[in-house]
């Protein structure tokens, strides 16, 4: 199992000891060209959770390949590049121009840019045809039934998916009763969202038996497990990030006694998971 | 990285409306006047980003302003509670200025006593809205006071190298009347290390982050 970030929710460049403690850093997600991101306020607390809405924020393609990539590389982590776009072509151009990466995440499924035209499967298909890297489908918990698009994803040439993305949220501040964020909604993520995740990952593990990197409100080794357990292969850590920089490491020790491979998929086997369960150290 | 210490307080002690969070030192490191630390607020999600306020020996000292959850959290610590502190952080004031005079408005004169000891203790003017807010000057003798609707940047004088901190509004003033001025900003920050890309302020007609390019930057000379 590789403990990986959430895409999006560290700057390896700019903390790279925070970056170390992983098995593999997810990169922000890369569109064609650069965006500077949503107008300001972009986040926001909620009773148990947080929202954003960063909009992509990045450095565009040309300026990630000839600038970011090879910073990057230099830390000697393994890198997932996560791409984005606004139609399959926008995806397809990018894969084709990565190289010597552990594996491609494609962003299908940012709450906070309008959606791309095309499929969640048009996109993976052309893509696919653009790579022989591994690719990792990002699907939202939105979709009333995220494992229909698992399945059709895993038919264009999914290697994995990525699950979940964050969830469209609403914060009003309470002196105005106006949106807290510039741009009203924002992506929900932290504690609030691991139930969607969990029920995400359990779903399209049982559609597809793909890897899948679990993520949604992992702040514990116990949320680890319960992720493996629902069929997640690896898991990625994101909002803890923000006010626990060492969590990484802490995750880790609270896993050292535990055999994740033997958890793997155990929500499926309803006789073992209580076994399981008592092996986390508290 | 910067260091993240489980910090033990002190108190948390009035100053007008404010609290005065006192938590020992330990192994933190006080940085440059102008930096700011991340102070885990009880029983939230996300930590508060606050700039020094005064650094002792054994002490680091956080001016808070309780208005939401989180600060109040933080401004009802008790003696012997924990919290977990990650910092400094940031860009701080450069010091090595001529006739410095120091600008304060509200909270935001949370940097400045800290600052005021590294300068040797130039003057300052500060501004608040009210006389309960400007009992908080007791943390910067011999300051001089405006009290809304006199406005602070009304006190400044001409000729000296102004290190501002305050309401936005009040920068920009400070920024319009004293060009080269440092001043600090602030913006809602969910990990003060350039993580969490929310912090987002416009500088040179650019988006960047505010954690990293700031929190103190110099106005268009």
């Amino acid at each position: 199992m590789l403990l990986l970030n959430a895409s999006g929710c560290l700057d390896a460049l700019a903390a790279p000891e925070v970056a170390r403690q992983l098995d593999g850093f997810v990169t922000k997600t890369i569109t064609p060209l650069p965006r500077e991101g949503n107008a300001p306020p972009r986040i926001a607390e909620t009773a148990h959770g947080m929202l954003n809405a960063i909009g992509l924020a990045n450095p565009g393609r040309e300026r990630f390949l000839s600038g970011h990539l090879p910073r990057l590389r230099e830390l000697g982590i393994p890198l997932w590049v996560s791409v984005g776009g606004f139609c399959a072509a926008d995806y397809a151009d990018t894969c084709a121009a990565l190289d010597h990466v552990e594996a491609i995440e494609l962003n299908l499924s940012c709450p906070n840019v309008d959606e791309a035209a095309d499929s969640a499967a048009e996109i993976v298909a052309a893509c696919r045809r653009a790579t022989k890297l591994p690719l990792y489908a990002k699907l939202s918990a939105a979709h009333p039934d995220i494992a229909s698009v698992a399945r059709a994803v895993a038919a264009a040439g999914a290697d994995g998916l990525s699950l979940v993305n964050t969830l469209r949220g609403l914060a009003l501040d309470p002196r105005t009763l106006q949106p807290v964020l510039a741009r009203g909604t924002g992506g929900l993520s932290g504690p609030s969202l691991k139930p969607v995740a969990l029920a995400a990952v359990h779903a399209c593990y049982a559609a597809t038996r793909l890897p899948i990197v679990g993520m949604g409100g992992v702040t514990s080794g116990q949320d680890v497990l319960d992720l493996v357990a629902c069929g997640a292969s690896h898991v990625a850590v994101g909002t803890v990030l923000f006010s626990e920089p060492v969590a990484p490491s802490r995750i880790r020790g609270e896993l050292s006694a535990v055999d994740t491979d033997e958890v793997m998929g155990a929500a499926h086997r309803a006789e073992k998971s209580l076994e399981f369960r008592a092996k986390v150290v508290a | 990285m910067p260091k993240r210490e489980q910090a033990r307080v002190v108190a948390a002690e009035p100053v007008g409306p404010y609290a005065l969070l006192r938590v020992e030192r330990g192994r933190l490191v006080p940085g440059v006047p102008g930096q700011f630390f991340m102070l885990e607020a009880p029983g939230r999600l996300l930590p508060r980003a606050m700039s020094l306020c005064l650094a002792t020996a054994s002490e680091l000292a956080f001016l808070i302003d309780p208005i939401g959850p989180g600060t109040r959290a933080l401004c009802s610590l008790e003696p012997g509670d924990r919290l977990a502190i990650l910092g400094p952080l940031g860009n701080g004031f450069r010091l090595d200025v001529e006739r410095p005079l120091l600008v304060g408005g509200g909270i935001g004169i949370a940097p400045l006593p800290y600052l005021a000891e590294a300068l040797r203790f130039p003057p300052a003017v500060l501004g608040f809205r009210s006389e309960l807010h400007a009992e908080a000057a007791v943390l910067l003798p011999g300051a001089e006071i405006a009290i809304d609707p006199t406005l602070v940047t009304e006190l400044i004088p001409s000729g000296h190298s102004v290190l501002a901190c305050g309401p936005e509004p009040m920068l920009h003033a400070v920024a319009a009347r004293c060009p080269g001025a440092q001043l600090a900003w602030e913006a809602p920050m969910a990990c003060g290390f350039g993580a969490c890309y929310g912090c987002a302020v416009e500088i040179g007609g650019q988006l960047k982050r505010l954690c990293l390019e700031g929190p103190v930057r110099r106005a268009a000379a």
